[in-house]
């Protein structure tokens, strides 16, 4: 689980992150939308570390990471998978020794044993003869299920995706949504999905928090997404007219079954 | 660490051996060529196109000139490479898993480089070498008056100069590319202009130090 209390990032004069709060919780699927500028890749990437924030405090299971020394930051990393919006494969090595690169760095496992774990992964996330290939021979498709199966090559207990679906046709699109909430469900991963994307809003998003100027203007389920009247977030999830179809269609559906 | 040091030995030396081998020959070539064509005094000894080449390829012509070419191959080799790592999101791919990214793409080069001497001795003895070849076989020189002039007035210390030199340039070589490419912002476009800037860079230093260095070891 991953809490975040009040957080708050400032770039020079403008304040990105206005006071965050929210709980992503283990073995569901998290999605973080918001327009572009809301604040969304600032957010993942101060969960991530990769940004110190000014205010506020996020926590692994109960480790405040500000708290934590370099080594005990070190290790947590260690539990963190994340996939990238363009994959960020490595392009000097092949299938086989990206997945299985964490695993050169960080264990203690003998070559055969990153081995075993290597093959298990990437069968995993369906990916037939492509171990010995090279990321720019394969599709950005099964680029995507390689950096899929890169981050969880090292089971970890937390995975962040960034725009996983950025770049891919729908349906392929699904199959990396279905393929990461498999994932999540399977070794109870907290997964936390930075997205545009509104399918995946309507088909993994357990929880979806809507971040509006820096600030968490909403949170709920896909299910309950379809009922919100809050303007912000209806302006954005239904921009189009097949979702404001979708939704009225939903609603419809539900009063019906209630009736 | 040691396969990613043998990994850029070979791409950063192994692979400029080819390069390095052409120029120095047919420089070296050039300058004897050249030396003779201008000696047309007769009581100038023929011995001269050696010791004129020999001095410019083991002074300038090897730790110099070649070093600026391989700013040009190497360097933009070393920051388009990183470059793209930082556009492709690579290195944040790193700096996520916990690695070290800077020590991890930087250190190896620097490592690697150390063999650069090894080239630079290559491309001095492909230098005289092409001297020698093109003073006998254009028939300026005997083959015994262009080797007593390598011989002729030979001071050691200047190779202790040269490769002083090379060890400097090797080091200016690593790490002037490697951080254009490291801290560069922006998409495609930009690799191709930090390449640039970073040769122009890595050539300004070389011939600065150059400078420094020549002053230091040489002057009495």
């Amino acid at each position: 689980m991953i809490e975040v209390k009040d957080l708050e990032k400032t770039f020079g004069s403008q304040k990105v992150l206005k006071g965050i709060t929210t709980r992503f919780e283990a073995g569901q699927t998290s999605l973080v939308i918001g327009q572009s500028g809301s604040g969304k890749t600032v957010f993942l990437k101060s969960l991530l570390g990769i940004h110190t924030p000014e205010k506020g405090t996020i926590s692994f299971d109960g480790r405040i990471y500000s708290n934590m020394s370099k080594d005990e930051k070190q290790n947590l990393r260690t539990e963190i998978g994340m996939v990238f919006q363009g994959s960020a494969l490595f392009d000097s090595m092949t299938v086989e020794e990206n997945v299985g690169f964490p695993l050169k760095m960080f264990s203690n496992k003998t070559p055969k044993e990153i081995k075993e774990r290597v093959d298990f992964v990437i069968e995993r996330v369906n990916l037939i003869d492509a171990h010995h290939k090279m990321p720019s021979e394969i599709s950005g498709g099964m680029q995507k299920r390689v950096a899929i199966a890169r981050a969880i090559v090292n089971n970890p207990k937390y995975l962040f995706c960034d725009e996983p679906n950025s770049g891919l046709d729908p349906k392929t699109a699904i199959v990396i949504d279905n393929l990461i909430q498999e994932i999540t469900k399977e070794y109870n991963i907290t997964t936390v999905i930075n997205t545009h994307d509104m399918n995946s809003v309507m088909e993994i998003g357990e929880k979806i928090i809507f971040l509006k100027n820096g600030l968490l203007e909403w949170e709920g389920t896909n299910k309950e997404i379809f009922k919100t009247d809050n303007e912000a977030v209806t302006d954005f999830v239904y921009s189009s007219e097949l979702f404001k179809k979708v939704r009225r269609m939903y609603i419809e559906e539900d009063m019906e079954e209630k009736k | 660490m040691k396969q990613l040091i043998l990994k850029e030995v070979d791409d950063l030396v192994i692979d400029s051996l080819g390069i390095v081998c052409f120029i120095s020959f047919f420089v070296g070539g050039v300058v004897a060529i050249q030396t003779a064509l201008n000696l047309t005094n007769p009581l100038i000894p023929k011995y001269l196109i050696g010791f004129a080449t020999r001095q410019s390829v083991i002074l300038e012509f090897a730790p110099t000139f070649v070093s600026i070419i391989m700013a040009g191959k190497m360097g933009s080799f070393i920051t388009s490479s990183i470059g793209t790592m930082r556009v492709t999101e690579q290195i944040d791919a790193l700096e996520v898993m916990g690695v070290n990214s800077l020590n991890y793409l930087v250190f190896p080069k620097i490592i690697a480089l150390l063999l650069y001497p090894f080239v630079i001795g290559i491309a001095m003895f492909l230098g005289n070498l092409g001297g020698w070849m093109a003073t006998v076989y254009g028939g300026f020189a005997s083959s015994n008056e262009f080797i007593t002039g390598l011989q002729e007035d030979f001071i050691p210390f200047h190779i202790t100069y040269a490769f002083i030199k090379t060890v400097v340039f090797a080091f200016i070589l690593a790490t002037i590319p490697s951080f254009h490419g490291y801290y560069m912002k922006g998409g495609a476009l930009e690799v191709g202009k930090a390449s640039t800037v970073s040769f122009v860079w890595t050539s300004v230093v070389i011939i600065l130090m150059n400078y420094i260095l020549t002053q230091m070891l040489l002057s009495k």
